[in-house]
């Protein structure tokens, strides 16, 4: 019982920690973004590299949840002869919540933990001081690029990965289960409104936000060689993904 | 003009640090003159890579000034610090190379963050300072495919490229084979004699120490215990001293110094 609350007060305390470097990093990080010059061609690079890093992980992703949850509602909606609901359900369920939330998941695990390597080893490495040496603010040469990126990535693979979760379910629905195809079709957008997919637009771009300002805050803190970057590694995607589902909630509660 | 050369380069007026409750420097006082050569010698873990990050404003003292052309750095914002950043080349203990980057992107990194050089103008000063190095051609390597004493010198390189006031070493030779830390002694030397900057190295090497420096000192519990001339420093009748120069730095196993 002792260590558990011990445990709990060392968490609590780090998290404190965390929270507090977390939000003086992101103030420089907007201060950085706005300041020229625009290293506009920074920034695509990271665009290249956040996008392609994820595309596979998060269309495979996308593909099975359509498709599994064409499959379940299909079991459900069966028994009171509602099989035909299926598409719009697929299509709600994607747009609004599976294709954002799953997609942030995947873009902690898979761009803020890169995030957090890489610039884990430089700082063990002395790179993060030799860039400050070179008369180099890290923050505006390293975190900003990676933060304008992500925000930007991110929207664009949920319109990915709505588009292949419905396909996903279109294929489970019409070849698995027999369901009409045009019919499915029709009813996959008969009750989609716009706010529909900007809600998960706009979510998305937050996600992205959170994940990248996380995972090179992570890095940039790194203390204690090799091991150290492993543990930013691994709370890069620990605090990312919880941010990503906090973050969900407030913003479905508050804004849409 | 007259007043202007006679203001030091470096002055430290009781810097303090501690981490955590381990107190590194314990009010040090320290000046460096423009044009001079200094050398700190001082056990691992005394905090000389501590003090060498002081001189660039990487570390904000807990308490006393850091005066770099008698300008406190501390007093200035954040962005003006950046600038005076400017004077100093500074070559880390591995090297610190951007790993991310070619031999080559690494030394033109500086040109062309703050200069308005064109590309011809970078890659010929790229050059210029691979010649002075020693490793012409170089520009397409790999860092990761460079020895430990490559990796050093294209270090040097980058911290050169844009012609500093103020170089400072982190043991530039430590971990270095003899015929290795030879050749790097001599570039330190002829860099002396190309940019004539003041100059501060952190070393092990009681050779390279008496064959670079105007002036030795000895870092000890926090503070500069000893400061003399290379001839004076090697025959001073102080215990600690001569533990140090008798003591063989060569006996330390180089790897341990490499160990934050
Ligand atoms: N950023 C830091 N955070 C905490 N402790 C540090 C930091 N940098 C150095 N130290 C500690 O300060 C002491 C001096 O380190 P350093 O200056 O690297 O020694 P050296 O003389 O071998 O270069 C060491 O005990 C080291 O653990
Ligand atoms: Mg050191």
């Amino acid at each position: 019982m002792k260590r558990f609350l011990e445990a709990l007060g060392g968490f609590v305390l780090t998290l404190l920690e965390t929270s507090g470097r977390f939000f003086i990093l992101t103030g420089q990080t907007i201060r950085g973004f706005l300041k020229p010059p625009y290293e506009i061609g920074l920034w695509a690079k990271q665009f290249v590299r956040v996008g392609i890093d994820s595309v596979p992980v998060v269309l495979t992703t996308a593909l099975f949840t359509g498709g599994v949850l064409a499959l379940q509602t299909y079991k459900g909606f069966e028994r009171f002869h509602a099989e035909g609901y299926v598409g719009s359900v697929v299509a709600l369920s994607m747009l609004r919540e599976l294709a954002p939330v799953l997609t942030g998941l995947m873009v902690a695990g898979r761009a803020g933990s890169a995030m957090a390597a890489e610039l884990g080893s430089m700082r063990v490495t002395e790179q993060i001081d030799a860039l400050v040496s070179l008369a180099t603010d890290p923050v505006k040469y390293l975190f900003v690029p990676r933060v304008v990126a992500a925000t930007l990535v991110l929207p664009m693979l949920v319109i990915l990965a709505d588009a292949v979760g419905m396909m996903g379910g279109y294929l489970v629905a019409v070849n698995l289960l027999g369901a009409n195809p045009v019919q499915y079709e029709i009813n996959s957008f008969q009750y989609l409104a716009m706010e529909d997919f900007t809600s998960g637009f706009i979510k998305a771009g937050v996600f992205g936000a959170l994940i990248a300002l996380i995972g090179c805050q992570q890095g940039f803190d790194t203390r204690g060689g090799a091991e150290g970057v492993g543990r930013a590694t691994t709370s890069a995607v620990v605090m990312g993904s919880l941010a990503v589902l906090v973050a969900d909630f407030f913003l479905t509660k508050v804004l849409f | 003009m007259t007043e202007e050369s006679t203001t030091p380069a470096i002055v430290l007026e009781k810097v303090s640090k501690r981490f955590g409750r381990k107190v590194v420097l314990d009010e040090l006082d320290l000046t460096v003159a423009k044009g001079e050569s200094l050398v700190v010698l001082g056990k691992s873990g005394t905090g000389k890579s501590v003090l060498l990050k002081h001189l660039i404003g990487l570390l904000e003292p807990d308490s006393g000034k850091v005066l770099i052309d008698g300008e406190d750095l501390w007093s200035l914002s954040e962005e003006e610090r950046g600038k005076r950043r400017r004077k100093f080349g500074m070559s880390f203990q591995e090297g610190a190379l951007f790993d991310s980057m070619t031999v080559g992107e690494n030394i033109a990194f500086p040109l062309q963050r703050h200069t308005k050089m064109s590309k011809d103008e970078v890659a010929a000063r790229v050059a210029e300072c691979l010649d002075l190095v020693k490793l012409p051609g170089a520009e397409s390597k790999k860092t990761s495919e460079l020895s430990g004493g490559m990796r050093r010198r294209v270090g040097f390189a980058r911290a050169i490229a844009l012609t500093p006031q103020i170089l400072l070493f982190d043991e530039p030779t430590t971990g270095l084979d003899p015929i290795t830390t030879d050749v790097i002694t001599k570039l330190i030397l002829a860099m002396r004699d190309k940019l004539n900057p003041t100059a501060v190295t952190i070393t092990h090497d009681l050779k390279v120490a008496f064959t670079i420096a105007d002036r030795v000192a000895l870092l000890r519990d926090g503070r500069i215990v000893m400061d003399l001339p290379p001839k004076e420093f090697e025959a001073v009748d102080d215990p600690h001293v001569k533990a140090f120069v008798a003591g063989d730095s060569s006996f330390e196993d180089p790897e341990e110094t490499t160990l934050r």
